[in-house]
């Protein structure tokens, strides 16, 4: 199939960016999407232009670096899918398709469709971790944890990073990024002790790094490319009331 | 030369707690003196990392991605190994030393075989402290599978994510420690050399990603946990990223490579569709644990409709061979067998380069839901690269690179022939021998950064003066000097090629020449193809765009011309290695049934190579092995 792409060029962080337009020629519908891309930038440095920039890496799903907004949607919008895992065969010969960075103000452009996400892990290191020691902790079997809690942390602990909920939102919000951590921890025992100090101290930082506030348009949960459920803003509320008391 | 691996001696059981009491310490009040750089945030450098900051040193970290958490280890999803033996089905730490050396196919230490045996509990339960959602049992007991290979249930999961929940462990740890201000990360940041001073590693000179800066970093001791080597296959299932570029740069300043040629296929992926596949995809090999392997018997049936094969016309062929261990046979014999099927005309799919793997029987058995449950991610990623329903029709599958075993040499001590490098999991050629088991990396890379390092770094510093060589020496400025030249060099010739082209070209001898099966002929065939794309490359390469700037095509290009010099020490040993072990398969040295030959007598030694430049012999050095708790024995699995 042939496509026609509106690309998003920015040289750099300061510099003004603009869409592009670029033929795809050829695309198999088997390819992903970064190997149709790849493939554009091939003819790019063939003919000294500068190829698009984008992150990728794993190519499985499963990393969070790539990112970009397809056709209005991060990750494309395909259910459970990132940009990596979007196939071809989802487009139809001679579709428009526009491709973006990431916009979020705390997400500053770095060039092309790469964005600068360090703002997410600040929000980490605010208090994203159990402050266990390396040695000197109980046998993995002392601490009980049922089937159900487990398996409610791990629906939490599926969040890859990558940004998407932030780049669907229209506050910007990193608010399922963040409650997705703090609903993991505080059900777990190990997480427990530090659940207050952990949602007050990651919420600031959240709100410190420019990210907008909730107000539940659920944008995220439809661009979150792991399926991580709004339930857990409403977990990370409820704990941060109870941080309150 | 004949190399020492300072393996401790006396009764195994007591090696590694022997040997931690007879290592030095640093004074907690001295430790903040020295500086540790780690390069590689995955499972063994992110946990190498954290303790060591937690420890008290300082310790700066750098990994090419934009966060830590994104480095190749996430994408493990099988499962880790431990000898906890809470299944009571008769695991024990000796069980587990036992068969990873036979798995190794007896290419590996034996002393830090033990040890990794032995810390595998430890990190368990450090990964449950840290919140790591393993799958649990209603009563709230972790849960265990049997897993590639193995006859007991000694692996943890967290669904067909462990990879990801370890690495997020690790990541937290190290987040904590950046909080702390012991550990500062370097993101987007490549190492493209190490500083040695006076024949000790001193420093790295790295690349800044974003802006193109090359900048020193002094350190007293340096780590590198950067990861293995299989993209020099191109087509591989590690990350785009993914390079040999830190270890042979540090190769390239003397730290020799050991067994470059162990490199492990994966039996599990999804077959390549076509020209333009930038990576493969792997499913865990759990699948084998319901899913049964097969090929119609007759080649006129392969085009057919899998269900119009009657069963009679399929053959089971890892039932029909090994009996006993079945379609859970490891890795390499797995790969082999696919392999063999295929290159008999019966594979399937296109190119006929696959085989079935087929759920049927297990859906059967145990109803749809219960293997939804247990592997339904892996269904939803085989649906959504090849658009089949792999409940509906068997899935195709056939054997892509996946790990290398083989990387830079170090001693028990995790320490290269070069005095303050140390290198950590895939990176280093350690325990794996010459085939690595499912669920052994993770469990690798954890025992490494959090139970190994802490102790022999230390070691290592309580021996030196902290901060006695810093970046104002002039190695660092000539380090500088040497890395700028070759980006200059690069970006001057402008010929018509593009890395991308180029790396397939390479790939793609690798994988004919130099993959499942290797001979004397592919192999020469190899060594005479690779100086050929080297200068290709060095001549007629096109990289646009500018030094200082954000520039991918530079990165790759960096990388690529590291593989092209890489490939040839890989083809080098797979040569000089008479025998076939593990995941080294020459077709010269098989049974009559077409099983691997070991030569114990001439080959129980490990490889270490010694670059000489580009074109020049590379120097073989050689650690002898030594098996005195296991008996050297065939290893099979019919």
């Amino acid at each position: 199939m042939n496509l026609t792409l509106h690309v998003w060029r920015q040289k750099g962080p300061k510099a003004k960016g603009k869409l592009e337009t670029y033929q795809a020629t050829n695309v198999s519908e088997d390819e992903s999407f970064l190997e149709m891309l790849d493939e554009v930038n091939e003819e790019l440095i063939k003919a000294g232009k500068d190829p698009i920039a984008f992150d990728h890496d794993c190519r499985e799903g499963i990393c969070g670096m790539c990112s970009q907004v397809i056709n209005g949607k991060p990750h494309g919008g395909q259910e459970r899918t990132t940009v990596c895992q979007l196939h071809m065969r989802s487009f139809a010969d001679g579709d428009e398709i526009f491709i973006e960075p990431w916009r979020a103000k705390a997400f500053p452009v770095q060039k092309d469709l790469i964005a600068d996400r360090s703002t997410l892990e600040t929000i980490m290191q605010a208090g994203g971790f159990t402050s266990c020691h390396t040695g000197g902790v109980p046998d993995g079997n002392a601490l009980l944890v049922p089937k159900p809690v487990a398996d409610y942390a791990m629906d939490a602990a599926e969040c890859i990073g990558c940004g998407a909920c932030v780049a669907g939102c229209p506050n910007s919000s990193a608010m399922l990024y963040t409650s997705a951590k703090v609903a993991q921890l505080a059900v777990l025992p190990q997480g427990k002790g530090e659940a207050k100090a952990r949602v007050k101290s990651m919420t600031d930082a959240l709100l410190d790094e420019g990210f907008g506030n909730c107000t539940n348009h659920y944008e995220c949960q439809d661009a979150c490319p792991k399926g991580i459920n709004v339930k857990f803003i409403a977990k990370l509320n409820r704990e941060y009331i109870k941080s309150l008391v | 030369m004949i190399l020492d691996g300072k393996a401790p001696t006396g009764p195994i059981e007591n090696s590694w707690d022997k040997h931690r009491f007879d290592m030095k310490l640093v004074n907690p009040s001295n430790k903040r003196k020295y500086k540790i750089l780690v390069v590689g945030t995955g499972l063994a450098g992110g946990a190498g990392a954290a303790t060591l900051g937690e420890l008290g040193y300082n310790v700066d970290a750098f990994c090419y991605q934009d966060s830590a958490r994104r480095a190749h280890s996430i994408a493990a999803q099988g499962g880790i190994n431990a000898a906890k033996a809470y299944p009571n089905d008769g695991d024990s730490i000796r069980r587990l030393f036992y068969d990873t050396i036979k798995g190794g196919d007896f290419r590996a230490r034996e002393a830090d075989v033990w040890r990794l045996s032995q810390v595998s509990n430890n990190i368990i339960d450090q990964c449950v402290a840290q919140g790591v959602p393993f799958a649990r049992d209603y009563a709230g007991y972790l849960d265990n599978r049997s897993f590639g290979g193995a006859q007991v249930s000694r692996t943890f999961f967290a669904r067909g994510q462990t990879g990801q929940q370890l690495l997020l462990g690790a990541y937290a740890a190290l987040a904590r420690q950046q909080k702390a201000g012991t550990v500062k990360l370097h993101p987007r940041t490549e190492m493209l050399d190490l500083v040695v001073v006076d024949g000790v590693a001193k420093g790295i000179t790295v690349r800044n990603l974003i802006t193109g800066e090359i900048e020193s970093h002094w350190g007293d001791a340096v780590v590198l946990a950067s990861g293995g080597y299989v993209n020099v296959f191109y087509l591989s299932t590690n990350a785009m990223g993914c390079s040999v570029t830190a270890t042979w740069r540090a190769a390239k300043k003397g730290a020799f490579f050991a067994n470059p040629c162990y490199t492990q296929i994966h039996p599990t992926c999804i077959p390549q569709h076509g020209d333009k596949q930038s990576k493969l995809t792997l499913m865990s090999e759990s699948l084998r644990n319901d899913g049964r392997c097969w090929v119609p018997k007759k080649a006129e049936d392969c085009e057919k409709h899998p269900k119009d094969v009657p069963e009679e016309d399929r053959d089971y062929y890892l039932e029909r061979k090994y009996p006993s261990f079945g379609n859970l046979a490891p890795r390499d014999i797995a790969s082999r067998a696919a392999k063999e099927q295929c290159d008999d005309e019966r594979g399937v799919g296109p190119g006929k380069r696959g085989v079935y793997l087929d759920f049927k029987t297990a859906i059967d058995r145990v109803g749809v839901d219960t293997i939804k449950e247990r592997y339904g991610n892996l269904f939803e990623m085989y649906e959504k690269i090849t658009d089949e329903d792999g409940y509906e029709r068997p899935m195709r599958i056939y054997p892509a690179p996946h790990y290398a075993m083989g990387g830079l040499w170090v001693d028990y001590h995790l320490m290269s022939n070069i005095p303050g490098l140390f290198v950590a999991g895939e990176a280093n050629f350690s325990v794996h021998g010459a085939n690595r088991l499912g669920a052994s990396a993770l469990m690798q890379g954890l025992a490494d950064g959090y139970f190994v390092l802490p102790y022999t770094v230390s070691n290592y510093l309580a021996g030196i003066t902290p901060g006695a060589v810093k970046d104002d020496h002039p190695e660092f400025k000539r380090s500088v000097e040497e890395v700028q030249a070759q980006i200059s060099k690069l970006l001057k010739i402008n010929g018509k090629r593009t890395v991308g082209e180029l790396h397939r070209e390479l790939g793609k001898v690798m994988w004919e020449d130099v993959g499942m099966a290797r001979s004397d002929a592919s192999l020469n065939h190899a060594l005479k193809r690779i100086p050929e794309i080297r200068d290709e490359f060095w001549n007629n390469v096109k990289i646009t765009g500018e030094a200082n700037e954000l520039n991918q095509q530079l990165e790759n290009a960096g990388r690529l011309a590291d593989f092209l010099e890489f490939a040839e020490i890989l083809t080098k040993d797979a040569l000089h290695r008479e025998e076939s072990c593990g995941g080294h398969f020459r077709v010269e040295h098989q049974t009559d049934d077409g099983e691997a030959m070991r030569d114990d007598e001439n080959f129980t030694y490990v490889a270490a190579w010694e670059f000489k430049g580009a074109g020049n012999e590379p120097e073989l050095h050689k650690e002898p092995l030594r098996f005195e708790n296991i008996k050297l024995a065939v290893r099979s699995y019919k």
